[in-house]
This record gives structure tokens, C-alpha cells and sequence, in this order.
């Protein structure tokens, strides 16, 4: 089902054979052929359809530049052009303030509590003073399971089980954290869905309450077409500083990387690869090019066209 | 409704006194076919099938046009047209408990579809017994104490970083033991390409036929209604390991449309039994294939 892309671009330029120029008529039949890779690839539909049109005019414009075979340069152009939607300057996180407070978003089961844990140990090793805060009073076991995550990366945990009031746990973990030394502050929220207006307003309050120097949105990097949607009904919401893509050791393609690029302008600040807690990576937006075309040759290939 | 019906009249007019299905057309149905996440495949499926009764009919009306198109992406989906009913049944397995393993990748909802469906056994004067087998994702066995307890209804476990197998078996036991009428096992989530966890099921499976031999009588396939492509490959490694009889399809109460689910029905012909629309205990539809195409189509314009 996922043919490799060189694959087929192959096929589409097949017809073509002996052209060596790149004419307006074959950059449109394999144009088609790369948006539906990228669709297959999980990109949304309308992200997919303007990237491709966008690679069009880079292609026809660069005619003079033909040396080797048209499939090959369209896919290394392809992958410049999903590269420099997904990157741009490498942005660290925020840790602004004393405390710093750290906001972490999303929809349910994307990995918001296991990311939370995986970051409490990052920051940890930096030698900050780290304080978990559990926020989800809707979940079964929520709690618990942030608990067990701090006790194994050793970070104390904050929690009220009989407070079903997010904003004000938010408030007094950081109140907590003032009095006993805690630097970092990072805050694990309830699983949400973008239309539930009631929860949307949840975190939106408690995002004003803390006033978080970081807000994190996480995402499952197997999301579908959806990706958009949500992305942009969660940033319309808490204006949040960057993307954590989730699961990315599975083998999906990850096409919402380059969704949720397109609607809102906030970079990937750090990628999920895993259930432990060192499973945490910086963002490679060339690395996640090629995995969204489908291929792990595309730097040989880039070099030779 | 009024957006519903702006899509099909968009679609109508392109066809209506017109010879054949026109391109716009079709570009237009493609487009709400993939965003909701139907897949290119099976879409252009889809779209072939539509043109080949449109040119042999060669007048298409309106209302056979919506009909056409509805009954073809229907037909892709496997099982009864209408569920024979909207009741939470379980077949007759001759006195033994009837026992459902429930698995998939990590966060798609299992256990909680799990409580769901205990809950609705439950309420039909079943007997339900649960199996707490993932012993390893953090209070994942704490997570499904709760929802016995909320259910009302006994969860056997051997705590935290057990024998998953172990637990299985003695669940399939104690509900032989108490007569119970279903049992139902969380295992752990797990990624498709982690070839150890995926063995892991294969055992999990060899040893509750140690006790029940057709055991387990229904494998469901829990898959994230918002996962776009790689539920294909899911459902296809997860076959592998289990040979899954059925899907649920999780978070349909969000804007995610869960198209995957009708190229994997078609693909691998496993029936979509359920289908989760939020987070509390009576959020479990027994899936309509009608209700769903019709929902590919709702706010399409
Ligand atoms: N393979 C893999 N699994 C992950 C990753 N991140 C999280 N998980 C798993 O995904 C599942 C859901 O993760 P959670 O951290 O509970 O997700 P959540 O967003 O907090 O979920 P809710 O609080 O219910 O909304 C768990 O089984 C995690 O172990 C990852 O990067 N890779
Ligand atoms: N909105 C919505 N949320 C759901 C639905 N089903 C499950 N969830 C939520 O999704 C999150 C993950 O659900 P779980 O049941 O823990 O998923 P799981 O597959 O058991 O996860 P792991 O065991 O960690 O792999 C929780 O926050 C659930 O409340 C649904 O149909 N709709
Ligand atoms: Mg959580
Ligand atoms: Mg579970």
C-alpha cells in the first residue's frame, strides 16, 4: 500500500521517458502522484494539495537545473520544501520565571502523562528542581499513574484527590513550589477534545491562572486528517508555544507534522519515541521529511540529483 | 442537516441532465472522502464504482445519486446492513464464559471501551468478569479497578509488572469458577512493529486455550477513530498476531470521522462491532453502517 515515492514517481515518468527537461505536462502528473504520497502519509487533504501546487512552480522554474532525471529532482525538491515547512529556528523551551510553569495540552491518549514525565526527568538533569502536578481530576487513575511516573524519575508529585478543580490545584502547586525550592513547574492536564466547550474553557482558565512561560500541545503522531482541526481549535484557545509529536517509534508516516505546521506557526519543540521515560528526542524536520515521503534513501538521492 | 444536504446538492447539480459524473464532481467527493480519512485507495474505489454505475445508467437523479454512493461505501463494510438489534447480546457458548481479549496500540481507548462494555453486559443481567493483563503502562491496573468498581462488577489482577499471561489464565478460571457469562482481558497497548509485545498476545491467547480451547471467542481490535493510515497497518499486524473478529472505533464524539475503518472492514473483512462516543460508561454505540456513512457527510459542503 505505502510504495516508496522514487517508486512512484518512477512509474508516473515511465510514459516520459528520454524527456530530460522537466515540462509543464509531466511536473503535473507526478505533482499528483507526490500528493497522493503525501496524503497516504497522513498530511490533510487541502495542506497536501497547496504544498504540491507550491512544488510546481519550484520545479517549472528550476528547469535550467536539470541534469539528472526529473523524478529525482521533483523528490528532492519535494523534500526541501516539507523540510522548510517543519523547520525553521530551533526554539527551546521557555523557562522563564521562578517558578517556571510548564502547560501540557491535548487530546485523550495522545501521551500528555507520559510526556509530562519524560520532561520532568529532561529538565531534571539539567539540575532544576522539578515539580509534577496532576491536574486531571477526570481520568480513572490519573493520578496514580503520574505518581508512579514521578516516583520513577524522582520527581515529587502534586496532588489534591479530592479537588476537582484544575485551576485551583494549578494554583496552589505553584504556591507549593514557592515555598519548597521548585523551579520548574509542569503541569499534566485531562485529555480533551477541541469541540467539548466546556473542557476548551477548562484549560483556557487554567492556562490564565498560571500564566505558564511554556504551553505544550501534544499530539499522536498517528493522527489522521483530523490533525488540523484540532491543532488550530487548541491554539485558537491557549495560544500554545509548541508541539510535542507523540508514538513517533511506531512506524506511522506522520503526516500531521506538516498539517499542523500549516495552521498554526508553532515549531515541534521535542518528539515521543516510546512508553520510558528516556524515550524523549529533539525535532529533526529533515529526518521527518524523509519519513513522511516514505523514504530512508532520500539523502543519496538528494545528493546525486 | 442544512450542510448535510449542501454537499448532496452540490453533487447533484454537477450530475443532474448530465451523461456522466463530471470531474468536479468527483474531485468534490474525494475530497470529503479523504478528509475523512477513507484513504486514496479506497476512495478512488469508491469513486470507480460510482462511475461505472453512472456511465452504465447514463441519467443519474439526485436522490438515486445520494442512494448510489451511500450503498457503495456501505457495501465496503462488513456485517448486517441494520444490527439486529441494539442490545449488547452475547452468543451462546454452551455454558463456558464467553471471552473477549481486547487489544491495540497504545492510548486507543481499551480500557475504557472495556468498562463500557462491561457496564452494558452488565446492566443486561450479565455476569462479567475482567482480566487487568496490561500489567505494565503506570496504574493501568488501578485504571481498570476503577471501572470495575464502578461498574460493579469483580476485576482480577496480579498487580503491576505480572505475568500478563498468568493473569489472563486465571481470569478465564475464576469466571469458569464464579459461572460467569463474559470475561472480558485489558492487555496492555502496544505499537505493531514491537515484535516482542506482539508475541506476547500470541501467548496471551495459547494460554486461555489451555482452559477454553475456542477461547478467546471474540478478539476486538480497539482503533482510534482519529488515526489516519496506519490503522491499516495495525489492523494488519494485529490480525497477524490474533486474528482479530471485530473493531471498535474510539473518540467518535470529536470532529475525527474514523473513514479508515472502511478500506480495513473491506481489506481484511473483520465486522466494526462498536463505537466509542466519549469518555462515561454509557458512551458505547453498536455500530450502524448507515448512521456512519452518514456521518462521512455531515458538515461536507
Ligand atoms: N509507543 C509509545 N507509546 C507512548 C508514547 N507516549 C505515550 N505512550 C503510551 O500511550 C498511552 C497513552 O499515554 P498517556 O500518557 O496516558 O496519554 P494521555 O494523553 O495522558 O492520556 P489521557 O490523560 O487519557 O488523555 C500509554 O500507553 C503510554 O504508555 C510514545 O512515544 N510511544
Ligand atoms: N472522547 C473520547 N475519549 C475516549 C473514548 N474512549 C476512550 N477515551 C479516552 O481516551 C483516553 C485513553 O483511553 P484508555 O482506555 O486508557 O486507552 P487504552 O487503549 O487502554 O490505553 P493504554 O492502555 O495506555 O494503551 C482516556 O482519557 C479515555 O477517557 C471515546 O470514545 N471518546
Ligand atoms: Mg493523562
Ligand atoms: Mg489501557
Amino acid at each position: 500500500m505505502f510504495d516508496n515515492l522514487s517508486q512512484k514517481l518512477d512509474k508516473a515518468f515511465k510514459t516520459l521517458k528520454g524527456q530530460g527537461r522537466i515540462t509543464e505536462i509531466n511536473v503535473a502528473t507526478t505533482a499528483k502522484e507526490i500528493r497522493k504520497a503525501l496524503i497516504d502519509a497522513d498530511v490533510n487533504y487541502k495542506v497536501a494539495k497547496s504544498v504540491t501546487d507550491d512544488i510546481k512552480e519550484i520545479a517549472l522554474g528550476r528547469e535550467v537545473l536539470i541534469s539528472v532525471s526529473p523524478g529525482q529532482l521533483l523528490v528532492k525538491i519535494t523534500h526541501e520544501e516539507l523540510t522548510k515547512l517543519m523547520g525553521g529556528e530551533k526554539q527551546e523551551i521557555s523557562l522563564k520565571g521562578d517558578p517556571s510553569v510548564i502547560l501540557i495540552a491535548g487530546l485523550q491518549g495522545s501521551g500528555k502523562t507520559t510526556f509530562s514525565g519524560k520532561l520532568a526527568a529532561y529538565i531534571k538533569k539539567q539540575n532544576r528542581n522539578v515539580l509534577l502536578v496532576a491536574c486531571d481530576v477526570y481520568r480513572p487513575a490519573a493520578i496514580d499513574q503520574l505518581k508512579v511516573l514521578g516516583e520513577q524519575v524522582g520527581v515529587e508529585v502534586y496532588t489534591e484527590p479530592d479537588n476537582k478543580k484544575p485551576v485551583e490545584i494549578s494554583k496552589n502547586a505553584i504556591e507549593y513550589a514557592k515555598k519548597n525550592n521548585k523551579k520548574v513547574v509542569i503541569i499534566d492536564t485531562a485529555g480533551r477534545l477541541a469541540i467539548d466547550e466546556q473542557m476548551m474553557n477548562e484549560i483556557a482558565e487554567v492556562k490564565k491562572a498560571i500564566q505558564p512561560s511554556e504551553t505544550l500541545f501534544v499530539v499522536d503522531s498517528m493522527t489522521g486528517q483530523d490533525a488540523v482541526n484540532t491543532a488550530k481549535a487548541f491554539n485558537d484557545r491557549i495560544n500554545f508555544d509548541g508541539v510535542v509529536l507523540t508514538k513517533l517509534d511506531g512506524d506511522t508516516r506522520g503526516g500531521a507534522a506538516i498539517s499542523i505546521r500549516a495552521v498554526v506557526e508553532k515549531p515541534i519543540k521535542f518528539i515521543s519515541t516510546g512508553e520510558k521515560m528516556d524515550a524523549l528526542d529533539v525535532f529533526y524536520p529533515e529526518r521527518m521529511a524523509s519519513r513522511i515521503l516514505g523514504m530512508g534513501d532520500v539523502v543519496s538521492l538528494v545528493e546525486r540529483a | 442537516e442544512k450542510t448535510k444536504t449542501s454537499f448532496f446538492s452540490k453533487l447533484s447539480k454537477a450530475v443532474l441532465g448530465k451523461t456522466q459524473v463530471d470531474d468536479e464532481v468527483l474531485d468534490n467527493l474525494e475530497e470529503v472522502l479523504v478528509t475523512s480519512d477513507v484513504g486514496i485507495e479506497t476512495t478512488l474505489k469508491i469513486i470507480g464504482r460510482i462511475q461505472d454505475r453512472a456511465s452504465k445508467d447514463k441519467y443519474v437523479s439526485t436522490s438515486e445519486l445520494n442512494t448510489i454512493l451511500k450503498e457503495e461505501i456501505a457495501a465496503l463494510l462488513v456485517g448486517d446492513t441494520v444490527p439486529d438489534s441494539k442490545e449488547f447480546e452475547i452468543p451462546e457458548t454452551g455454558g463456558l464464559p464467553y471471552v473477549i481479549m481486547v487489544v491495540g496500540v497504545n492510548g486507543v481507548g481499551k480500557t475504557t471501551t472495556i468498562g463500557k462494555l462491561a457496564s452494558h453486559y452488565h446492566k443486561n443481567g450479565k455476569k462479567v468478569v475482567l482480566g487487568a493483563a496490561d500489567t505494565f503502562r503506570a496504574a493501568a491496573v488501578e485504571q481498570l479497578e476503577l471501572w470495575g468498581k464502578r461498574v460493579g462488577v469483580p476485576v482480577i489482577s496480579h498487580g503491576m509488572n505480572t505475568d500478563p499471561a498468568a493473569v489472563a489464565f486465571d481470569a478465564v478460571k475464576q469466571a469458569v469458577d464464579m459461572k460467569a457469562d463474559v470475561v472480558i482481558i485489558d492487555t496492555a497497548g502496544r505499537l505493531h512493529t514491537k515484535v516482542n509485545l506482539m508475541n506476547e498476545l500470541s501467548k496471551i491467547k495459547r494460554v486461555i486455550q489451555k482452559f477454553i480451547p475456542e477461547a478467546p471467542h471474540d478478539v476486538m481490535l480497539v482503533l482510534d477513530g482519529s488515526t489516519g493510515q496506519n490503522a491499516v497497518i495495525q489492523a494488519r499486524e494485529f490480525t497477524k498476531a490474533t486474528e482479530v473478529t471485530s473493531l471498535a472505533i474510539t473518540k467518535l464524539d470529536g470532529t475525527a470521522k474514523g473513514g479508515v475503518v472502511i478500506g480495513i472492514s473491506d481489506q481484511f473483512q473483520i465486522p466494526v462491532r462498536y463505537i466509542g462516543v466519549g469518555e462515561k460508561m454509557e458512551d458505547l454505540q453498536v455500530f450502524n453502517k448507515h448512521e456512519f456513512v452518514d456521518s462521512l457527510f455531515e458538515n461536507a459542503n
